[in-house]
């Protein structure tokens, strides 16, 4: 089995990486190729890029920001946020993205799953799903839609996802550790890779999900610093999951 | 100058393979013309997408019998992921595509452990750690390296393939590409 995954996940609008407590609330943060670059440099296995603007100008700004990561950047790095259609999906490819992940679209239109698999292959498409009591949501999170999370993950499998990104609501920003009694229903249910997602407060609940799934994404528990990654991989592999090595030094 | 050339098909994500070779100082061409695939220092065929859709691509441009001919010739071609995969006789892909066979060997779908095969696993002999992302896997007489058992590695004449994206791989996979053509 590949090793298990550690994932920062960068918000990115109008070509910056943020950071919002409320969406009304965001700081800038930093570039997103430099930041990009920390992390890889870090040690991230992969990158996700979250675009929260979901405009048609943010949509143009983030395949330009796309096309700078993937120039500079030598690891996988997946790109959501506003993806409504396979030319959307295909604009993020062809800039360098190594894969999609769609949310609302996929709920509102689950064809699209399988018209993206068909062009970029199954590995391309992650679908990502919010779920609040066992409920899947979408439009960040606002909006119950009325289906059961395990159930819509299957049925994103069957349609060619060949990824699933779970975010708990309830835990996410809690610091309290992943949902890991839904993290193991849902990898339970499909044969695809599952990536755990919210409620990170330490490397003990990295290491905790790392045991049940095969991916996590670490988002405020590296406080948006790239130079926390290196100490959160020790303390990760001290907590008894062993992660890739980074690799010899160049001579 | 020695240029490299990486063979177009139609597939997706070759931006990623020419940022990786100019990061290593070399400058790429993308280009599915027969006479270049046949002159070029260096041919990479990159690989994102279908074996099918990439198949008739090659076969409508000429690109699949300029590459026979290359390496009858004896001149180095590196194939990635699906380019390791379209070297091999047939593939289970897309219910049974014929591929270039420039090497004896058959691709089928990973049935172990989670499908698609995604992340960072052990590539043996090398003691190295390379980035994967694939559902299926080649089988063939000249596999040279693998990982977790499956084919990571195949080297037969001119041509090398690996199932790992080494563009994709951090420094290890630029190290490995970097080696890989100074080779020639």
């Amino acid at each position: 089995m590949p090793f298990p995954r550690v994932i920062p996940c960068l918000d990115v609008t109008g070509g910056r990486v943020v950071k919002g407590v409320s969406f009304k609330e965001l700081r800038d943060v930093g570039d997103p190729v430099e930041l990009a670059a920390a992390y890889s440099d870090g040690g991230a296995d992969e990158l996700v890029f979250l675009d929260i603007t979901a405009t048609l100008e943010g949509a143009r700004t983030m395949v330009d920001v796309v096309r700078d990561v993937a120039d500079a950047l030598t690891i996988p790095f997946t790109v959501g946020g506003g993806i409504r259609s396979t030319a959307d999906a295909a604009r993020l490819i062809e800039a360098g993205a190594d894969r999609v992940s769609i949310n609302s679209a996929a709920i509102a239109r689950p064809e699209l799953i399988t018209e993206i698999a068909e062009l970029f292959g199954s590995q391309a498409v992650v679908v990502a799903i919010d779920a609040g009591g066992g409920r899947v949501h979408s439009h960040g999170g606002t909006s119950e839609v009325g289906r059961d999370v395990v159930e819509w993950a299957s049925e994103a499998v069957r349609r060619g996802a060949g990824e699933i990104l779970l975010t708990s609501i309830e835990q996410d920003g809690r610091r309290s550790g992943y949902d890991l009694t839904l993290t193991s229903a849902v990898r339970s249910a499909v044969a695809v890779p599952v990536i755990a997602s919210g409620g990170a407060g330490s490397a003990q609940h990295v290491a905790d999900a790392l045991r049940v799934t095969d991916a996590a994404l670490v988002a405020s528990i590296v406080h948006d610093d790239p130079r926390q990654l290196p100490a959160l991989r020790r303390d990760i592999e001290a907590a008894g999951v062993a992660l890739r090595p980074l690799g010899k030094e160049a001579p | 100058m020695s240029e490299t050339l990486i063979v177009e098909y139609g597939a997706g994500n070759t931006h990623s393979v020419r940022a990786a070779f100019a990061r290593i100082g070399e400058t790429t061409r993308l280009s599915a013309d027969p006479e270049e695939i046949l002159s070029a220092a260096y041919v990479v065929l990159p690989g994102v997408g279908s074996a099918r859709a990439a198949m008739t691509h090659l076969n409508a441009t000429g690109a699949a019998d300029a590459l026979r001919a290359r390496f009858a010739a004896g001149r180095p071609i590196l194939g990635i992921c699906l380019g390791l995969q379209l070297a091999l006789e047939i593939s289970e892909e897309d219910g049974g595509v014929e591929t270039l066979a420039l090497l004896p060997g058959r691709v089928v779908r990973l049935t172990e452990g989670r499908v698609p095969r995604l992340g960072w696993a052990m590539v043996e002999p090398w003691g190295e750690a390379f980035y994967f992302a694939h559902s299926f896997v080649a089988q063939s007489p000249h596999v040279s390296a693998t990982s977790d058992g499956v084919t990571a590695a195949v080297s037969h004449g001119s041509f090398t393939g690996v199932q790992f994206h080494p563009e994709k791989s951090g420094p290890t996979g630029e190290r490995w590409l970097a080696s890989c053509r100074s080779l020639v």
